[in-house]
């Protein structure tokens, strides 16, 4: 009983349990049909929105002000790079993966030099940059080589027992990720500079560093993220990411992570991500339009963050 | 009968709590017409806290309020408005953004229809000539490029402005803070041209000789609770000292020579806008105060000291790691969201490394050594910060400070509005502290807390303006130096 | 001082570069096709510009602008009652998005950016494929040519005046900015914020729905993704305008020469110059990175 109160304080709980509600609504629609290939299905693509939306997490948890707008550019770009740098050959996979990462890294650490070196807000810096990265997809993406190599391909789409590898490497990424968050230095800066970065900064903590870590690390998560989306959907262009800039920081804030920042937990990403991807198959198989899909998606942000409520300083 | 008509505002049993904080502890106080009452009382007495009060700005959580004879149930910063109860908050409250004119708009909701900007003008200037004769602001200058002296002097003024709603009590909350000698003594006098012709005031300062000359009547607060009022007259500075708490749990420091002759130099600095050579100096187990008047300059060095540690910065030396104790909890020192015992660890993360990860037991322990040491009255370390009082709040930053490697210890005003309990246990541990060779630089408002100090810097103007050894110190000298016109 | 002048000097550099590119564009004939689509960007400027005056942000507004576009180009003329009614309910539901937003002291970005999903499923709803068509009313307002003065910079003089005057002239466009500057001291005067709040959002609202209408009344035909750009190109307007994202500092003025320099930059000034129109996008990441860049560098210089 004392364990059940427990875990229902956990703010992740509510993710995961909206994602078996709306998982349980679709078997019930589809009289237990399909039940387990949703699963799947839910898996893999949900494994595209934890990834970058872990590096959206470490960012808003910096505080007030923080988010990456040019996850979308950065993915698109990125998955060009990779595609690219693979060329269609298996043997070239992993260096086109540590491409794409490079590509990515370098984004996010020329968007923390725009907000340091302009200081400006970095939502109007990821924005000029993303302006930027886009137009140099366009011009770079035309003419590509886009496919990916068979061996990658596979890779992305490779299951073992019903589920999908890159879901299972992204679990251990994850707890890793929530390692760091919780009981390394680095998670606690982050922390602490998104609770009061003037208390962090007279704490001792470095916050330019832990905060140029922080955009690069969310960078880099955006551009590996790019190289699996090409993977698994056979080919990069110029949109492929462009769903990720809402869905990154919507998982952020369905998983109970505080958009005051200093506030954050990592489960209730992969929650949020399976709820989202869970919702849109269910309304897929409810056969509601695009359209009711749509408002749907953003009603029900509007709703759980309504819900979540601006957490006013304690004083 | 006829005495509570004649009061302005009158408030019996006020109470007012901020979590485990009790602000204010059942506070009678009145203020009659054409009366100046002078407010005293240190850091955190509850000053501030009544005056909010009394402008509706907070609503009490015990006790009642009645202006003019009528009890008040739903008061509110509205209401005190249109019964003419106006206040100048200690936090300047002028719109940065807006010009001067506009900025007296805001207060006065009948300035509106065509021709609002002239008036709005012509009504703050009158009021700025009257007061402040030769004040060179204009009514279109945008409130945030003026001067902080300025900005206090339009808000000031602002707050005597007549439109529709009447006027009859005006709270003026630290008014001279920011301004020289010479406005401030226009503005101590218009107050009593004010108060001559049936206006009331409330005026809070820690400049004493103000407040004798120019209140009617004086109360004095000690934690949340008035503790003296009477006739002006009837009071002097030592008298007024005595009953502020100034005297009681002073306890001089035991002057041995403890003198530990010229050990390693820790800190060498100079403030920058010192002109001539004057610096600050402080070795190894010494006790540094810095002194002067509040914001003269002492959170700005020490500020400096604690950037240079990190990154080499032109006139400022420090030979070894570098730890704050924040006045200001709230806004420098608190992480609200954590235990007592992260916000006792995020200074000495890297020691409570096992291996890449941090060992929650280590961190443990670090949190119950100091809980015993320093005596922070709490259950559990593990609960949040906030279940805390405040003394015990500022115990758990001293932790955090004294807990991590740092061999320099600056501490920015840290006893603002601690009890004396906590305060003596502190400063205990400061001088055990210093005797193993540790540096502090303290900086306080408190002048009986430069008793600890082997050499106290006092400040004026962002400049050091003397050094006084232990052994000639004096409350005298330091406001000699604090107002003379040396620098 | 030399801050307040940066939007129009930024203006007059583009224009300056295109005269040079260009001489023949300097013409009547050449800014009535140059500024074509101002009108509704200097529009959406303005209405971001609200809600940056109280210290938010909305990244919903561009697909509300493609929202009221669908709406314009169907019922507005099918059935123009019930269109006027959505309409005016879309004002509404800023407005309320507003009081949300102070009550529950909620951070506007989410909740904007949930809503941008709202306006854009919306959109699709009303006009699932591209087409409909403008009412003849507004697509001769918008095709109205002007003696001597063509009819983008007219159009954009009069929003000027009339939102500068509204805002920084009025005795209440002086609490609404205020609100933005120092909230705590508005209430300690006895304003509400809650009505700030809801005003400024309306505000944005009712911009937005110019926008829509007038982008409407330019290409004739809707598409429920007519907007998007707008979301990113109304807040870079703000910025080019000397508006702060927070403190309140915002020109009505400044916001719409901003958007004139986007407008001029992003196609004419490339077309001009031979650059793919690939790098439209980034024309408009650049100039905002280096009009930042240039402001960071006069307020390093002035203090």
């Amino acid at each position: 009983m004392a364990s059940l109160r427990m875990l229902l304080e956990k703010p992740w709980i509510w993710s995961f349990a909206g994602a078996l509600v709306v998982w349980l609504a679709t078997i019930a629609f589809t009289g237990g049909y399909g039940a387990g290939g949703m699963v799947t299905a839910a898996l893999s693509l949900a494994v595209f929105t934890v990834i970058v939306g872990v590096g959206q997490m470490f960012v808003i948890t910096l505080g007030p002000g923080n988010v990456d707008l040019s996850l979308p550019a950065n993915i698109g770009l990125a998955s060009a790079v990779a595609m690219k740098v693979m060329g269609g050959s298996d043997s070239m996979i992993v260096v086109g993966l540590l491409a794409a990462l490079a590509c990515g890294a370098a984004i996010g650490a020329i968007n923390y030099l725009l907000i340091w070196a302009l200081r400006i807000p970095p939502i109007i810096a990821t924005l000029s940059a993303s302006f930027i990265i886009q137009s140099v997809d366009i011009s770079y993406g035309r003419g590509l080589q886009i496919k990916p190599p068979p061996g990658f391909a596979d890779f992305t789409n490779l299951q073992v027992l019903g589920i999908p590898v890159l879901a299972m490497l992204t679990v251990v990424f994850t707890v890793g990720a929530a390692l760091a968050l919780q009981r390394m230095i680095y998670g606690r800066s982050v922390l602490a500079i998104g609770q009061n970065i003037r208390a962090a900064w007279l704490a001792g903590v470095n916050v330019g560093r832990v905060r140029f870590l922080t955009y690069t690390l969310c960078g880099a998560l955006g551009g590996i993220d790019g190289a699996l989306l090409a993977g698994y959907f056979r080919g990069a262009n110029v949109d492929i990411g462009n769903e990720y800039l809402l869905a990154s920081i919507a998982v952020v804030v369905i998983g109970g992570t505080s958009v005051a920042g200093g506030k954050a937990n990592v489960p209730g990403v992969w929650g949020a991500g399976l709820f989202l991807v869970l919702l849109l198959t269910m309304l897929n198989t409810f056969g509601v339009s695009a359209g009711v899909r749509l408002v749907l998606t953003g009603l029900i942000i509007v709703g759980v963050i309504t819900a979540a409520g601006g957490e006013k300083a304690v004083r | 009968m006829l005495q509570a008509i004649a009061d302005i505002v009158r408030l019996n049993g006020a109470e007012k709590h901020f979590g485990a904080v009790r602000a204010l502890n059942g506070v009678d106080f009145h203020v009659g017409a054409g009366e100046c009452v002078g407010l005293v009382g240190h850091n955190g007495a509850g000053k501030s806290t009544l005056m909010h009060m009394v402008a509706g700005t907070l609503r009490p959580d015990g006790g009642q309020i009645a202006v003019r004879g009528n009890a008040e149930t739903s008061y509110s910063v509205a209401r005190a408005l249109e019964l003419g109860i106006r206040c100048v908050f200690q936090e300047l409250s002028l719109c940065p953004n807006l010009s001067v004119a506009e900025n007296t708009r805001i207060n006065h909701p009948s300035l509106t229809g065509l021709g609002w900007r002239r008036r709005a003008a012509d009504l703050i200037r009158a009021k700025l000539d009257e007061i402040f004769p030769d004040h060179g602001i204009s009514a279109d200058d945008i409130a945030g490029d003026l001067s902080i002296g300025r900005r206090q002097m339009v808000e000031v003024a602002r707050a005597f402005t007549l439109t529709r709603e009447p006027l009859h009590l005006v709270i003026l909350d630290e008014p001279t803070s920011s301004l020289d000698a010479h406005t401030a003594g226009q503005l101590l006098s218009f107050v009593r041209r004010f108060v001559g012709q049936g206006g009331s005031c409330i005026l809070i300062s820690h400049v004493l000789g103000e407040v004798l000359q120019n209140a009617d009547r004086i109360v004095v607060m000690r934690d949340g609770k008035v503790v003296a009022a009477d006739a002006a007259s009837a009071f002097d500075r030592d008298r007024l000292v005595a009953a502020m708490g100034g005297a009681e749990g002073h306890r001089k420091a035991p002057v041995e020579a403890r003198k530990a002759e010229a050990g390693a130099l820790r800190v060498r600095a100079r403030p920058a806008r010192q002109e001539d050579g004057k610096e600050l100096v402080a070795r190894a187990g010494e006790i540094i105060g810095l002194a002067g008047l509040a914001g003269h300059g002492q959170t700005d060095l020490l500020l400096a000291i604690f950037s240079a540690a990190a990154r080499a910065r032109a006139g400022i030396e420090v030979t070894a790691p570098v730890a704050l104790v924040a006045g200001d909890r709230q806004s420098d020192g608190i992480f609200a969201q954590w235990s007592i015992a992260q916000n006792i660890g995020i200074r000495s993360l890297a020691r409570l490394r096992n291996g890449l990860l941090i060992s929650p037991r280590r961190e443990a322990e670090l949190a119950e050594f100091w809980k015993q040491k320093i005596g922070i009255r709490t259950p559990d370390m593990n609960n949040n910060i906030f279940s805390l009082s405040g003394g015990n709040q500022q115990k758990a930053l001293f932790a955090r400070a004294l807990g991590s490697d740092a061999e320099i210890v600056l501490m920015d005003d840290p006893m603002r509005g601690v009890d004396i309990g906590t305060k003596l246990e502190v400063y205990d541990l400061v001088r055990e502290e210093a005797a193993k060779g540790r540096t502090f630089l303290w900086y306080t408002t408190e002048t009986e807390e430069l008793d600890n100090c082997d050499h106290v810097y006092v400040f004026k103007n962002g400049r050091i303006v003397a050094n006084l050894r232990r052994d000639e110190l004096t409350e005298e000298k330091i406001i000699q130096s604090s107002f003379g016109d040396a620098a | 001082m030399l801050r307040g002048l940066l939007p129009a000097l930024s203006l007059a550099l583009v224009l300056i570069a295109i005269a040079w590119l260009n001489p023949r564009a300097i013409s009547y004939f050449g800014f009535n096709l140059m500024l074509n689509l101002a009108i509704p960007i200097a529009l959406a400027t303005i209405a971001q510009m609200f809600v940056i005056a109280g210290n938010e942000l909305d990244l919903s507004i561009g697909t509300f602008v493609g929202f009221v576009g669908c709406v314009t180009a169907t019922w507005l003329r099918d059935a123009p009652l019930g269109g006027i009614l959505v309409l005016l309910g879309a004002i509404g539901v800023y407005a309320l998005l507003g009081a949300l937003i102070h009550l529950r002291n909620l951070p506007s970005i989410v909740v904007t950016l949930g809503m941008s999903f709202v306006w854009q499923g919306l959109a699709v709803l009303v006009l699932p494929k591209p087409g409909g068509k403008a009412p003849d009313w507004l697509l001769a307002i918008m095709s109205f040519k002007p003696p001597y003065v063509p009819f983008p910079i007219l159009a954009a003089l009069v929003i000027a005046i009339v939102v500068h005057f509204g805002l920084m002239r009025t005795s209440y466009g002086v609490i609404l900015r205020g609100s933005g500057g120092n909230a705590a001291a508005l209430r300690r005067a006895g304003w509400s914020l809650l009505k700030t709040k809801i005003a400024l959002f309306a505000l944005t609202g009712l911009f937005g729905v110019l926008s829509g209408m007038a982008l409407i009344g330019i290409t004739t035909s809707a598409d429920a993704n007519i907007g998007n750009g707008y979301t990113l190109l109304s807040i870079a307007g703000v910025i080019l305008g000397g508006g702060e994202f927070v403190g309140g500092r915002v020109s009505p003025i400044g916001a719409v020469l901003g958007a004139l320099t986007l407008a001029l930059a992003a196609s004419p000034l490339l077309t001009f110059m031979h650059i793919p129109p690939d790098w439209q996008v980034a024309a408009n990441g650049a100039i905002l990175i280096i009009v930042l860049a240039a402001r960071v560098l006069i307020s390093r210089r002035e203090r």
